[in-house]
């Protein structure tokens, strides 16, 4: 056997005892779903795994009548620490049944074991864990002494991280008192029917928590349902685009976290070894379907040959193949069409003048594959710096000096993340000031915790997720008093400020929409 | 014998100047009672657009002053408010129909706004941030920033609010580093050109805060579109039905489009609250790496 060539050591899929078909999970028991039945597949092996049903409009409404009737009933009336008790119940069943879902998601999404195995299922259950403690503690949150809950909570998730983005939404939503309806990506709904077994084992209420499978219309239906109270969404920003208009001028609270294009900033005095490994970390974890991900290498000029040299020596080393392999280092792009996207994209920064290296790698017969591709020579101006590509492919732009690789790392859109590499302490907590970006890691890159809020600038969406900020998504401020003499008892009844417009309910848009006038001049022309 | 008084031109406020709208358009400003008072400036599209520039411009410096100059730059509006109260008082007395008294006790609401978001400029980090500890070798910190420029409506039409109202819209704006164009009550904008003149004195960078009279139904479309503005402030944009122009609702279907922040109109003039503060940062978090030793 060669250097660096080991056996196949593939984690057995025995450990699952999957169902041929799956229900929508509403009110508490998996019912049929009134669309048509889909199936979904292993993207390694394109084999059918299960057969998936499908929200309609009514089931929808279904889902969310049910998630109505338990926030009256049973989950606003229950003390918020049987809340948390409930979820720390989800928190361990997780981490007893973590090898099975890192099994299922590797099959699902086609990402390695190795990642679903040590990220995503370990903090799934550190999601709910966190969030657990925060269901008794949310006067402490920092939204006044009494924050209400705001009651059904529409979600929809998307693939590249099923089981963790589905832990992301649902667990600060039912600490802080509301109950949801989910919708999982129409190509990675099996963990969440899982989940929905684990709920069953937590003895969760019927209703607190309602799975919806389907495609992009079932998530539609469900972020413009009337009867919702808030929406939160992970996705591609023109999808965001689009909620964010279905929901303007309705009361309901919103929630995005969208796409990016994260520099990742390498200077020449950087901890190279660490920086090499960081930067691999930063766009090939998850074949690069990772929404901040460091998809644009800036180097600085001085050390640029360097560092792609190396890097290409370290993909070559990378292990592409069977997600259920534990030496898998990438696994299968998750569908078709995503792979399409990848191509088309790659061909353009070819035509576009960059220049494309790709990791010499078996492509497996079956399945969706892309091998891991760096692009040089890349300008600013190039699709393939600009656009998000999802995919296992590195743009690098170079800049000489920390003012250009400012101007360079914001010259986009987007806002999510970003990185920074230098053993210049002082030069790193500059840079920080300057960048645009909702989470940035210095030496470091692509690192999550529950405490650790997460989100982004500009047109990667708005609202954060983790810690003690993301409660602030499910939670309606109490606020303080007024200060003393300013809009209280001494002010002029003409000031006080009436409840942000139409606060009853969440009635279409315009009707409900229009806030009373307390007091308005007449005359006073114009 | 009367001495013949010498009426000021109210005009806009665009980047540490006084232009007037660069379509040459004005309106009638009229009493309570109908008299006529002054020709505020109409802006226009591009007054709005070079107001965005101005704003833009302004960011880097004013986001980038420490928080406890900042601190002191806003109280010294206050300070400059006060000196200047006669004249608020006869203006705001004027246009809303009240008397010296209520138009003395809104000056004095106004000042004291200041003051209170004055105070918050070194707090509010403290008080909105937070060190996380999370599982691992890292030092984590969050902390808020400016969310950039922000487009804002005054409150419209409403008394013991032609000052006050367009204070509490801008005081918690740019406190923590933000830029503004706020469009000014449409029936009484004497106030908002007299506090821009305030500012104007008061250490307050040129074009950190932008003030343009006319039509807020008109103005803000474009506001709300401009791919350069980071968030909407719809304060005082609940009157806005559609009847002449766009709606709220038209405000903020258009913010969606380039993803801005948006904080819904309030009745009446908006209360000082933190929450008025948080709707425009940004949370940063950022992880440093701690060595091995």
């Amino acid at each position: 056997m060669a250097f660096l060539e080991y056996a196949p050591a593939p984690e057995s899929a025995s450990i699952l005892n999957l169902k041929a078909q799956y229900g929508l999970y509403i009110d508490g028991e998996f019912v049929d779903g009134g669309g048509e039945v889909f199936d979904t597949i292993s993207p390694a092996t394109e084999q059918v795994i299960a057969r998936i049903a499908q929200a309609d409009a009514h089931d929808v409404d279904r889902a969310v009548a049910a998630a109505r009737r338990a926030y009256e009933t049973v989950w606003s009336r229950m003390s918020g620490s049987d809340r948390g008790k409930y979820l720390f119940r989800i928190a361990r069943l997780v981490q007893e049944r973590a090898r099975e879902l890192a099994v299922a998601e590797s099959l699902d999404n086609g990402k390695p074991i190795r990642e679903t195995r040590d990220v995503d299922v370990p903090l799934v259950a550190a999601w709910f864990f966190y969030y657990a403690g925060w269901a008794d503690k949310l006067e402490y949150a920092g939204l006044g002494p009494n924050p209400r809950a705001l009651g059904v909570a529409a979600q929809v998730i998307p693939w590249n991280f099923p089981l963790l983005m589905l832990a992301w939404k649902i667990a600060p939503a039912l600490a802080a008192g509301n109950t949801v309806v989910i919708k999982p990506a129409e190509t990675t709904s099996l963990t969440a029917m899982l989940f929905a077994e684990i709920l069953q084992q937590a003895d969760l209420p019927a209703g607190v928590v309602n799975i919806v499978t389907g495609p992009g219309s079932t998530g539609q239906a469900l972020v413009s349902h009337d009867d919702v109270n808030k929406v939160a969404f992970t996705g591609s920003t023109n999808v965001g685009r689009m909620i964010a208009r279905q929901v303007a001028g309705t009361q309901k609270k919103l929630t995005l976290e969208l796409g990016g294009k994260a520099a990742n900033i390498v200077f020449d005095d950087a901890p190279m070894d660490q920086a090499i490994e960081g930067i691999v970390n930063g766009i090939f974890f998850n074949q690069g379907h990772v929404c901040c991900a460091g998809s644009r290498l800036l180097v600085q000029e001085t050390v640029h040959d360097e560092v792609v040299e190396r890097l290409k020596e370290r993909l070559s080393t990378l292990r592409l193949g069977d997600p259920l392999d534990k030496n898998t280092d990438i696994g299968a792009i998750n569908s078709a069409a995503q792979l399409e996207r990848i191509r088309t994209l790659s061909d353009t920064g070819e035509n576009e003048g960059a220049e494309r290296w790709t990791a010499d790698c078996r492509i497996p017969e079956k399945g969706f594959w892309f091998a891991p591709t760096i692009f040089t020579r890349v300008s600013a101006a190039h699709s393939i710096a600009r656009e998000e590509i999802f995919g296992p492919v590195l743009s690098v732009l170079t800049f000489r000096t920390p003012a250009e690789a400012i101007a360079k790392a914001n010259n986009t859109p987007y806002g999510l993340s970003a990185g920074i590499w230098t053993e210049k302490g002082s030069r790193m907590l500059a840079l920080v000031d300057q960048l645009r970006a909702g989470v940035v890691w210095a030496n470091t890159f692509n690192r999550f915790d529950p405490s650790s809020p997460f989100g982004g600038y500009k047109e990667s969406g708005y609202g954060r997720e983790g810690g003690r900020h993301g409660l602030a998504a499910y939670l309606e401020a109490s606020g303080w008093d007024a200060p003393a003499g300013l809009g209280s008892a001494s002010a002029p009844a003409a000031l006080v400020t009436a409840p942000a417009a139409g606060a009853s309910g969440a009635a279409g848009a315009k009707a409900a929409g229009k806030p009373a006038k307390k007091s308005t001049r007449k005359g006073a022309a114009k | 014998m009367t001495r013949l008084s010498v009426p000021k031109t109210y005009k806009l406020a665009i980047g540490g100047a006084f232009p007037r709208s660069e379509s040459g358009r004005t309106y009638e400003v009229l009493a309570a009672d109908g008299g006529f008072l002054a020709n505020a400036a109409k802006a226009s599209r591009k007054d709005a657009r070079d107001a965005v520039v101005a704003a833009r411009s302004a960011f880097a410096k004013w986001s980038g002053a420490t928080a406890y100059n900042r601190g002191q730059v806003i109280y010294r509006i206050a300070e400059l408010l006060e000196g200047r109260r006669a004249q608020f008082i006869d203006e705001i007395s004027r246009t809303e129909g009240v008397s010296a008294a209520e138009a003395s006790a809104q000056v004095d609401l106004a000042i004291d706004v200041w003051v209170w978001y004055a105070g918050w400029a070194d707090k509010y980090a403290q008080v909105a941030g937070n060190a996380n500890p999370v599982s691992g070798p890292y030092f984590n910190l969050s902390v808020p920033e400016p969310t950039g420029v922000v487009a804002a409506v005054a409150p419209q039409g409403v008394t013991g609010g032609s000052l006050l109202g367009i204070v509490s819209v801008v005081a918690p704006i740019i406190l923590t580093g933000n830029t503004v164009v706020v469009v000014a009550d449409e029936t009484a904008p004497l106030s908002a050109i007299s506090l821009a003149e305030v500012l104007a004195t008061s250490d307050v960078p040129g074009g950190v805060v932008n003030t343009l009279t006319g039509s807020p139904a008109e103005i803000m479309p474009w506001l709300a579109a401009h791919a350069d503005v980071n968030a909407l402030d719809l304060a005082g944009a609940g009157s806005l039905d559609g009847s002449s122009g766009a709606s709220w609702v038209d405000l903020q279907l258009a913010a969606a489009e380039t993803l801005k922040r948006v904080l819904a109109p309030v009745a009446g003039v908006p209360r000082p609250a933190l929450e008025r503060i948080s709707a425009f940062v940004e949370t940063k978090t950022v992880w440093h790496t701690k060595s091995m030793l």
